[in-house]
């Protein structure tokens, strides 16, 4: 008979616990948060890639918690869901954390899934930010008001490559007659520069061949024996995880030189060229952001994350290197959009259409990348409500077996040249779709209502 | 003994099961478990039902049903995109029989090869679709990476685009397929796949049609398994690349039948709660806990781990597959009060 009353009395007790638990977790959570949700990747084929950059993003993030108690008293909170660079899963993970209150942005690091996304991210109205990839297209801001190729989109690459190679080749007119062979990565990334290269090739008057290999690249014998059939002056590796060694030792057993080889953005990391070995000495590749440990930015992190204990990388020698330096990058691209919005909209945690009002007006000139410790590690970036790209700089790499080393300066790419393309695929795609072409405007309304997902 | 002699009839729990999916779930559930968990669970439930049908029943092995969903949703997009004016049911149905029809061609082989042989010969399916879908791009509209988006989900002016939509949507159709699955083993046609099945030889002595009848039953499955490809590529995801129909989702498909139970159309729906719901909840559970502690690359290692191992004790368990188990477990329920 007693039994039930010291029943009732301890679910009593624990159902005050349990409310007062759940209270004081309202409250902290009250307390002015910004969320970052990380699709990343640390297992399959692109983990050396996935850990590098979500490792370096949240150092950044751990960094201005730490050194600066969040941005303007805002902390910076995150969660991760693995994805494996596999569509179905990046979208379950948007589908977990999509409610999460006080998102900032999207990064998934993976054009797949920046596709799956924009229809839902469109709807919802927070930022998707495809940092050196996505859809080229996207960076007219008229159209896709709310992704973000930031720094380099694959036309801009393109186009910095083959300028890069008509300098080496004594001039741009020096193209004429040249033949270039395109190794690209069989996925939507690989793919996306496929038209723009013939045009160009039009255009310089080169002929270019373009081969496929299938993800996730590790036989490329019959690509490299088309390769030596056809004697290419330059081979551009567009590569992504295990393709890239595989790429460069297979050039070598097939004797093409590897100072000939041009790797794009997405093949140009230290795990792209170490585990060739040999192979890989002379290796050029393009990059937004230069590796090594010796920025202001870096040696904090080194110093104040690291130092204490909370550092992301579990192999410390990572510290520095491209893949991790693009998430710090992309770490500073993400906090400073939100600092640019919060002094529009006050210090407090910000709605995803805020943060994309911040993104819209995200200028770091050269003294302003100084400032934060990033002077050499990456240019400048100017983002308006229409230029989502905001026209970043690149610098080309060569490996020397140990490291890599700056061969250039920091270059544009032709932007003039390629704005009118980008403007005529984003609006062939607004016509598909029937969407209205967004005007200076209403960029400027800004939804300031938390969003709330409907059934 | 008395208990098994009786057979309670199967309906009570389908209309059971439809009052819960029409009634309980869009009540109470999320947009998460309706967009990330049930929309993917119903159109891989659907492909299963698909194959079970050509390799459950039929017994024709086939490793081939992602190429089939990937038919199913491309040929859908071309239908939308190309046919102005075209219902979205309308190129349902057209892409399901584009899928039967070369569902029918490749069946051929299975006229004189079986068993892994006749496996072999379905892979052909799967790379030759792939290779086709990558290498013509009329097929994605000329879009430069291959990927294709989804139209949005409209039946005569009624709109299927928020989640619960999308889950009502996928329902409705996964139940309307299955119903005439379960119809259709229960008729001669499912009787004569059984038959050639059992027996092909002692099949064609009592005169059934053995050429016709696997014909028939590529041909059906091919249009089921593509009817969930573009739920697939409709519902859930909203966009479709082709290397997401590879291998690996064919394998997923048979694995799901032989886990779920060959020869049962719900063992396809219990396999397919195994390998894509489970994981995911699995997931959730592990990040919940362990999610300071470890990162997410070690949580989903375990998960393969915790997962592997459910498998194999549910396969030593019950060799038939989780439907015999479910049905194993059922008598013991019911004939308890009897034996009392």
């Amino acid at each position: 008979m007693k039994l039930i009353p010291t029943l009732r009395r301890r679910l009593a007790l624990s159902a005050a616990v349990a409310i007062t638990i759940s209270l004081t977790a309202f409250h902290s959570r009250a307390a002015d948060q910004q969320f970052f949700p990380l699709q990343s990747y640390r297992v399959g084929p692109y983990a050396a890639g996935g850990t590098g950059f979500f490792g370096g993003f949240i150092d950044y993030l751990n960094l201005i918690n730490l050194r600066d108690g969040g941005v303007n008293g805002v902390k910076l909170t995150w969660e991760e869901g693995e994805t494996q660079y596999e569509v179905e899963r990046g979208v379950e993970v948007y589908e977990r954390l999509k409610n999460h209150p006080g998102i900032a942005a999207w990064n998934p690091l993976s054009v797949g899934i920046a596709y799956a996304m924009i229809d839902r991210i469109t709807q919802d109205k927070t930022p998707l930010i495809t940092i050196n990839h996505g859809r080229t297209d996207s960076t007219d801001g008229r159209v896709f008001p709310y992704v973000f190729p930031l720094l380099l989109n694959p036309y801009s690459e393109t186009s910095a490559i083959i300028n890069y190679i008509g300098t080496k080749l004594g001039g741009l007119d020096h193209l004429k007659g040249k033949k270039l062979v395109v190794l690209y990565h069989g996925s939507p990334y690989g793919k996306e520069t496929i038209p723009i290269y013939e045009l160009l090739a039009q255009k310089y008057g080169f002929t270019v061949q373009q081969l496929e290999v299938p993800h996730p690249g590790n036989e490329q014998e019959s690509q490299w024996l088309t390769i030596r059939r056809a004697k290419p002056e330059y081979v551009v590796l567009r590569g992504w995880g295990v393709m890239n060694p595989v790429a460069i030792k297979t050039a070598q057993k097939v004797g093409f030189p590897a100072d000939h080889i041009v790797g794009n953005v997405w093949s140009n990391s230290e795990e792209d060229v170490i585990p060739a070995g040999d192979a890989a000495k002379g290796y050029v590749a393009i990059t937004t952001q230069a590796s090594g440990a010796q920025y202001p930015v870096l040696q904090e992190i080194v110093k104040k994350v690291y130092g204490a204990g909370k550092g992301n990388l579990e192999d410390k020698n990572r510290i520095g290197s491209v893949y991790h330096n693009l998430g710090i990058v992309n770490g500073i691209l993400n906090v400073e959009a939100v600092r640019t919005a919060q002094e529009k909209f006050g210090h407090r945690t910000l709605t995803g259409d805020e943060v994309r009002w911040g993104f819209e007006h995200l200028n770091l000139d050269p003294a302003r990348v100084e400032a934060l410790g990033a002077k050499n590690l990456f240019h400048s970036i100017n983002v308006t409500w229409d230029n989502h790209e905001g026209d970043g700089y690149v610098t080309f790499q060569q490996w020397d077996g140990k490291k890599w080393n700056v061969v250039s300066d920091w270059i544009a790419p032709d932007w003039a040249l390629l704005r009118p393309i980008i403007e005529k695929s984003a609006t062939a795609y607004a016509t598909e779709h029937n969407i209205q072409l967004r005007t200076a405007a209403d960029a400027e309304r800004v939804e300031t209502k938390p969003y709330v997902a409907n059934k | 003994m008395k208990a098994s002699l009786y057979r309670f009839p199967a309906w009570p729990g389908t209309v059971a099961l439809l009052v819960v999916g029409y009634g309980v779930i869009p009540i109470v559930g999320n947009s998460y478990l309706f967009e990330a968990i049930l929309t993917p669970f119903l159109a891989l439930s659907l492909a299963a039902v698909g194959l079970n049908l050509l390799t459950g029943y039929a017994g024709q092995v086939s490793l081939g049903s992602a190429a089939f969903m990937a038919v199913g949703a491309y040929a859908a997009y071309n239908f939308n995109l190309r046919v102005h004016g075209l219902p979205l049911l309308a190129t349902f149905v057209l892409a399901g029989l584009v899928a039967t029809a070369l569902g029918i061609v490749f069946g051929l082989p299975s006229l004189r090869l079986r068993g892994f042989y006749l496996a072999v010969s379905t892979l052909a399916a799967q790379f030759f679709v792939q290779w086709a879908l990558t290498k013509f791009s009329w097929f994605s509209n000329n879009n430069p990476s291959g990927v294709i988006d989804a139209p949005s989900l409209r039946i005569l002016g009624l709109s299927f685009d928020s989640s619960i939509g999308r889950y009502l949507f996928a329902l409705t159709i996964v139940v309307v397929l299955t119903l005439l699955a379960w119809r259709l083993v229960n008729t001669q046609i499912g009787h004569n796949f059984i038959a050639v099945r059992d027996n092909e030889l002692a099949a064609r002595v009592i005169g059934v049609p053995v050429l016709r009848t696997k014909l028939l039953a590529f041909a059906i499955s091919s249009f089921i398994v593509s009817v969930a490809g573009v739920l697939w590529a409709f519902a859930y995801l909203r966009t479709v690349e082709p290397a997401g129909f590879n291998l690996d989702r064919s394998f997923q498909i048979v694995f799901i039948i032989i886990i779920g139970g060959l020869a049962s159309i719900r063992g396809a729906f219990f396999g397919a709660a195994l390998l894509v719901v489970f994981p995911l909840i699995l997931s959730r559970v592990g990040s919940f806990l362990l999610g300071d502690r470890f990162d997410s690359g070690v949580l989903d290692m375990s998960q393969r781990i915790v997962l592997g191992l459910l498998i194999i004790f549910f396969l030593i368990a019950e060799p038939d597959g989780l439907a015999a188990l479910w049905d194993r477990l059922k008598r013991r329920l019911l004939s308890t009060p009897n034996n009392l």
